[in-house]
């Protein structure tokens, strides 16, 4: 094996990474494509060129004007946080399907001090708002955590039984003590978000929620690579019996990591809540807890691909309205094609079988073992 | 009575009961109802989990069968003459809805077998993968198909119990709840029974026990491991088929955008709850979807006195947020663990082919 | 009834069987002797259908055969009593002696009342009496293997192959299941039995087959032997040094283990009673068969595992609860013998491995943040050191050859400020440049006055680099002696029989120093 060092090895090994992911996307793409032009005849008439036309709308509907890069970029956010809130539990050898739970807790967290401080000042509502939205995120993360270190309840389960019970405690708060009284109020909902709404920095529609996601994506990076604490969460998850001998603490460890993820996640809620949405409703539609485990297994639970991942998943559904208006195909051909790409990296050693290559076995398939695999052994410690 | 109304806390619990069981017929049909597609879908998590493969897609496997069924019986409705069997409802559109509603998430369930049993992937992404596709694939189909309004083929009909049945006294009420529904639901009323015996008594209960538990064990005394699994994983999609196929043609007639709304994962919640067994699964369900019933109650007749204060004082929402918080509890183990099988979620390799 | 002929079968990096011949004949206990990783699992997972040959035949009555599973084992009258039971522990003894050959009552279900009966007197031939509907996880040990071989006589097997059945018997079970066997062989079974103990196996055998390092090296009749040659046959009588240990000046004992008792992960006390000392510039080696608790005491003096009593002594510090951070902070270093389990992160570069309990303090980290230049310039000083053979200090360390591996765990355990050593297996599965290289730098560490206790199941290891030599059997040391003059056949025999016959006497702490 040669390794080539300085640029060139660094290049390689980009190379090498996302070389899986960036097939999947092709091959996605490719079978959007046939399923666009099967389902042509229900759309206009039958029509071969369909998938150009809708393509070409979805990457001018994110990419085509400054309010599409703005919009790309408004979509990619909570994505990419989330991701990150998937992605660092992927890394500590944690399956959290609970980003969205977090997400709503964090969401809601938010909106209880953002509502509370409507009158005071931006300069004290913004931050102890998205403070709220954090903290919220983490105890619907620590939960988890704790359950899983202290009583072996298997993190899949616990996090997707989180997400409804956080779904009826938004309700229950938002229809109930939080239930908006101002004219702007037409269904159950909160009153606006005033004082707390982050400010626009770029574009129409461009929050400060943008810069934090931008910000979290070197610093998760820094906590994961250049920290102990990062050094431990990636020992914990890679080998739990080696970080005991190493004399670190697996179970703290473990909770650790949960609560991590459940900031990050909230913190996401909590930017969507305060600079996109700008008032909570108290049924709270979104998928962006689900998307991000998509976007975390796109991105190799890297900071930095989860960041691609993020802006072209975010692109996607940025996009998805010009190609709905323009060539007609429903939005949901997103979600779709999301689903294959996810679908070829599961299938990875297949599609390496079938298309000859030789790249670092790095896959995230391979860093998942000790996750799901352990899930009958629930109850055994 | 009155001495033991005195009582603050007995007495409160003993009006609960009381009440409970006075309003218990009136919405024991709802109950019913609604724990009918849980309850299957827990059968496929059954089917899935008992023989060593975790199943977190049986949500979106249930939306791709509440698709297909309603967009394959309008179909048929279209072309074929509406042939009626006089029996249940069942006409011929609708049949052919029921079949391919099976049939899809039954490809859905190989889809998931192989990814899981042949390429060995995490089966939690695969499940993931499912979710997200039946989710994405159904609100594109369902957008470009409703834009023509294409005509609904209607849906089965509830068994109308003899009257001297339902009119028993005391349990009347119980045979109406249980046994007045249609087609789908006494399949499942079936499926929970002939499930639980073959489970315990027959050679593929046993067979899938062992696999599920020890597949090593079953290999080295001739059980083809991977073929078993196979086969139940695939099987066990005919019954997420089944709860798809309830909620658009018989318990309602339309198709809408992610109308599952997270059944399939309450579905794996009863299956934990009933600790992997269909009996168990479907008293789960029941217990569940009971905690919905009496916050409708609630709503509409609350009782009087202290407990109708107690009880109205229970914000709605936590009736709803119940059956997960039972499921969180009982994996911890608080009160009475519930275990899984002890291969869930681990692909198998057989040794004999590792050179 | 049996032959096998020449079977081959090579892992990576190990041959495991090499040319090995096998005659069984009905009415016969045919004993296969060997050291642990000689190779008789294979052998015996070969003829079960569990691993391919590489090359080789088997014959059955004579007529070539091909076992690819365990299901054609079956057919042709194989059964196999697995070292860990292939019970399902959820289910009932009957369903586990049933699984796969059910009696039906019509096509779906199972004739339970048959199925009862059949259990039943196949028990009774052996006076057992056994409850068929009790879970199997709810069994003794013993039991649950009774139930291993009712499994294998319900499935008519005319050739039995009990694979170390009596490593987790009691003496008394032991007993049973030896009467077990003798009537069986007079029914007309053929039996294999492997084993490593050695009175065992002249007690209930017909014939002896031995088998070293893939090969078989004779053939034995019990009553024209004794323990003494088949112990000299087991362990080879060469023992090779390659390593000139040189003299050693111990000084005060460092590392005391008092009364140490613990319990496995299921809950049997596996370590009794066990005390010794290891003085300060000293090896101490501890010889012994795998899975006489070894394991066991190594993870408990090092942390990682729970002592149900006793007492571990660092100098003159208590550590018996101490954590691995703290030994190691106080100056106890561990080369873990599952080095994949336990020493090292496989998919971590070599860097990250190098400190993987260092990595939290000075100069390696400042607060929060790794100094990721300290660890680089101390990676390469190691890695030189050491002469870990890679390609850079940032590959994955699983993408190093087993020796080099080692070397990464062996240069950080041994650097820094050190009171004692623990080396579990430190060399196992590795290549002779690796090996020798390891041995030379523990002998520079216990020349610069460090305690070490070594732990191998390699004797010749042991009486290479000892000065003194425990030996473990049983959970309990039974004997110390002078590594000087230790000699390769009476330490053989203890670690097979414990020293029951009273052949060697055991040496006292204060007489083997």
């Amino acid at each position: 094996m040669s390794e080539r060092t300085g640029f060139a090895g660094w290049w390689d090994r980009a190379r090498a990474v996302a070389m899986l992911p960036l097939i999947s996307i092709v091959l996605a793409l490719v079978f959007g494509a046939v399923l666009l032009i099967v389902s042509s005849p229900l759309i206009n008439g039958w029509d071969p060129l369909l998938p150009f036309t809708a393509y070409r709308a979805l990457a001018e509907g994110a990419f085509g004007s400054v309010n599409g890069l703005v919009n790309t970029l408004v979509n990619a956010s909570p994505l990419v946080l989330a991701g990150l809130a998937v992605g660092i539990g992927f890394k500590g050898g944690l399956f959290n399907i609970g980003a969205q739970g977090q997400f709503l807790a964090g969401a809601l967290c938010a909106t209880i001090v953002a509502i509370a401080l409507n009158s005071a000042s931006p300069l004290v509502a913004i931050p102890l708002s998205i403070l709220a939205g954090m903290v919220g995120g983490l105890a619907w993360g620590f939960i988890p955590g704790a359950l899983k270190a202290f009583t072996g309840a298997h993190e899949v389960v616990t996090t997707i039984m989180l997400n409804f019970v956080a779904i009826q405690l938004v309700s229950w708060v938002i229809s109930g003590a939080l239930r908006g009284t101002g004219p702007a109020v037409t269904f159950a909902r909160t009153d606006p978000i005033v004082a707390a709404s982050l400010p626009i920095v770029v574009g129409r529609s461009g929050h400060l929620g943008l810069l934090l996601a931008a910000l979290a994506v070197p610093i998760a990076w820094w906590l994961l690579f250049r920290s102990t604490t990062g050094f431990e969460i990636r020992t914990v998850g890679a080998n739990p019996d080696a970080a005991r001998y190493a004399g670190m603490h697996p179970r703290w460890i473990t909770i650790l990591t949960m609560s991590l993820c459940g900031l990050l996640a909230g913190l996401a809620g909590a930017t969507e809540v305060l600079g996109e949405v700008r008032y909570m409703p108290a049924s709270y539609g979104t998928t962006v807890g689900f998307d991000a485990i998509a976007v975390a297994l796109l991105g190799r639970a890297h900071p930095v691909g989860i960041l691609f991942a993020g802006l072209l998943f975010g692109a996607m559904q940025a996009g998805a309205g010009l190609m709905q208006s323009q060539a007609e195909v429903p939005v949901q051909m997103v979600g779709v094609l999301q689903a294959v790409i996810l679908f070829f990296l599961a299938a990875e050693i297949i599609v390496r079988r079938t298309l000859r290559i030789r790249t670092a076995g790095t896959g995230v398939s391979s860093e998942l073992q000790t996750v799901s695999r352990s899930y009958g052994e629930q109850a055994s410690r | 009575m009155e001495a033991i109304y005195g009582i603050p806390i007995i007495g409160l619990i003993v009006q609960f009961v009381v009440y409970f069981v006075t309003e218990l017929p009136g919405f024991s049909g709802t109950i019913v109802a609604a724990a009918t597609p849980i309850a299957l879908g827990s059968l496929c998590g059954f089917m899935n989990e008992r023989s060593g493969v975790v199943n977190i897609g049986i949500e979106g496997m249930m939306l791709t069968a509440a698709f297909v069924a309603w967009w394959a019986a309008s179909i048929a409705a279209q072309l074929l003459p509406n042939i009626d069997f006089g029996l249940l409802g069942i006409t011929l559109p609708l049949l052919i809805g029921l079949l391919a509603a099976i049939a899809a998430a039954m490809l859905v369930s190989a889809v998931h077998a192989w990814l899981s049993i042949s390429v060995r992937a995490d089966q939690i992404i695969s499940g993931t993968i499912i979710n997200i596709f039946a989710v994405g694939i159904t609100g594109y189909l369902n957008l470009l198909i409703s834009q023509q309004s294409p005509p609904s083929a209607g849906r089965f009909e509830e068994w109308r119990l003899p009257d001297f049945i339902s009119d028993l006294p005391v349990i009347g009420w119980l045979f109406d709840a249980l046994l007045g529904v249609g087609p789908i639901g006494l399949t499942m009323l079936i499926s929970v029974v002939v499930l639980q015996v073959l489970l315990f008594r027959s050679r593929w209960g046993l067979r899938t026990r062992a696999v599920g538990e020890h597949p090593k064990a079953a290999e080295t005394v001739g059980i083809d491991v991977i073929r078993l699994r196979y086969r139940n994983v695939i099987l066990g999609g005919a019954f997420a088929g089944l709860a798809g196929a309830y909620l658009t043609i018989e318990f309602g007639s339309a198709f809408q955008g992610e109308m599952t709304a997270g059944r399939g994962f309450i579905a794996l919640a009863a299956l934990i709850f009933g600790r992997w067994t269909p009996i168990g699964a479907f008293g789960a369900a029941l217990l569940f979807t009971a905690s919905t019933g009496l916050e409708r109650s609630i709503r509409f007749a609350a009782p009087e006195g202290a407990l109708g204060e107690f009880l109205t004082g229970i914000p709605l929402q936590f009736y709803s947020a119940l059956p997960y918080l039972i499921t969180i509890i009982v994996l911890a183990g608080v009160v009475g663990r519930s275990i899984a099988p002890a291969a869930v979620g681990r692909p198998y390799e057989r040794e004999s082919k590792a050179a | 009834m049996l032959e096998m002929r020449g079977i081959t079968k090579r892992y990576p990096g190990v041959l495991a069987n090499d040319g090995i011949d096998l005659q069984v004949r009905e009415g016969e206990i045919h004993a296969l002797l060997g050291e642990n990783g000689a190779g008789k699992s294979t052998l015996m997972n070969i003829l079960y259908g569990l691993a391919v040959p590489d090359a080789g035949e088997i014959l059955i009555d004579g007529k070539s055969v091909e076992i690819a599973s365990p299901h054609d084992a079956i057919q042709r009258g194989i059964s196999m009593v697995h070292q860990h039971f292939m019970l399902v522990p959820v289910l009932s003894v009957a369903e586990n002696i049933l699984l796969g050959e059910e009696p039906m009552a019509g096509p779906v279900f199972v004739d339970r009342a048959a199925s009862h009966r059949r259990i039943r007197e196949l028990g009774d031939r052996f006076g057992w009496q056994i409850d068929p509907d009790k879970p199997v996880g709810s069994l003794s040990v013993g039991w649950q293997q009774r139930v291993e071989i009712l499994k294998a006589l319900y499935r008519n097997a005319r050739l039995l192959v009990l694979d170390e059945p009596t490593a987790v018997l009691t003496p008394q079970e032991t007993t049973e299941i030896f009467g077990v066997l003798r009537k069986l062989r007079t029914e007309g079974y053929a039996i294999i039995f492997i084993s490593h103990k050695l009175y065992e196996v002249l007690e209930v055998a017909d014939t002896i087959t031995v088998i070293r390092r893939g090969k078989v090296v004779g053939s034995r009749n019990p009553k024209e032997t004794n323990e003494e040659d088949l112990a000299e046959l087991m362990v080879g009588r060469e023992v090779e040094l390659t390593v000139d240990r040189g003299e050693s000046k111990p000084e005060q004992p460092m590392l005391s283990v008092a009364n140490l008792t613990v319990r496995d992960d299921r809950g049997n006390e596996v370590v009794h009673d066990v005390s010794f000392e290891v003085r300060a510039g000293e090896i101490f080696g501890i010889a012994g068969v795998a899975g006489n608790g070894q394991d066991e005491l190594v993870e408990a003096i090092t942390g990682l595992r729970h002592a149900s009593s006793g007492t571990v002594r660092l100098g003159d510090r208590d550590v018996t609860h101490a954590s691995p951070r703290e030994l190691h902070r106080l100056g106890l270093a561990f080369v873990p013998g599952d080095r994949h389990r336990f020493g090292m992160v496989l998919s971590f570069p070599v860097t990250d491995n190098l400190v993987l309990n260092d990595y939290y303090h000075a100069p390696y980290a400042s607060g929060l943040r790794r100094n990721d230049e300290a660890i680089a310039a101390y990676a390469k000083e190691a890695i030189e050191k050491y002469d870990v053979r890679t390609p850079s200090a940032d590959v994955p360390a699983g993408t190093l050859s087993g020796g080099n591996q080692q070397k990464v765990v062996v240069a950080r355990e041994f650097e820094g400020e050190l009171k004692a050593l623990v080396l579990d297996q430190p060399t196992r599965g590795l290549d002779v440049g690796s090996i020798e290289f390891i041995h030379r730098q523990a002998i520079a560490r216990r020349d610069t006055g460090v305690a070490t206790l070594l732990v191998s199941a390699e004797l010749d290891e042991v009486l290479e680099m000892s000065d003194r030599i425990g030996v473990m059997f049983r959970g309990r040391l039974v004997a110390v002696l002078d590594g000087r003059t230790a000699d390769k056949e009476d330490v053989g025999l203890l670690m097979a029989t414990g020293g029951r016959e009273g052949g060697v006497q055991p040496q006292t702490l204060e007489e083997a120093s």
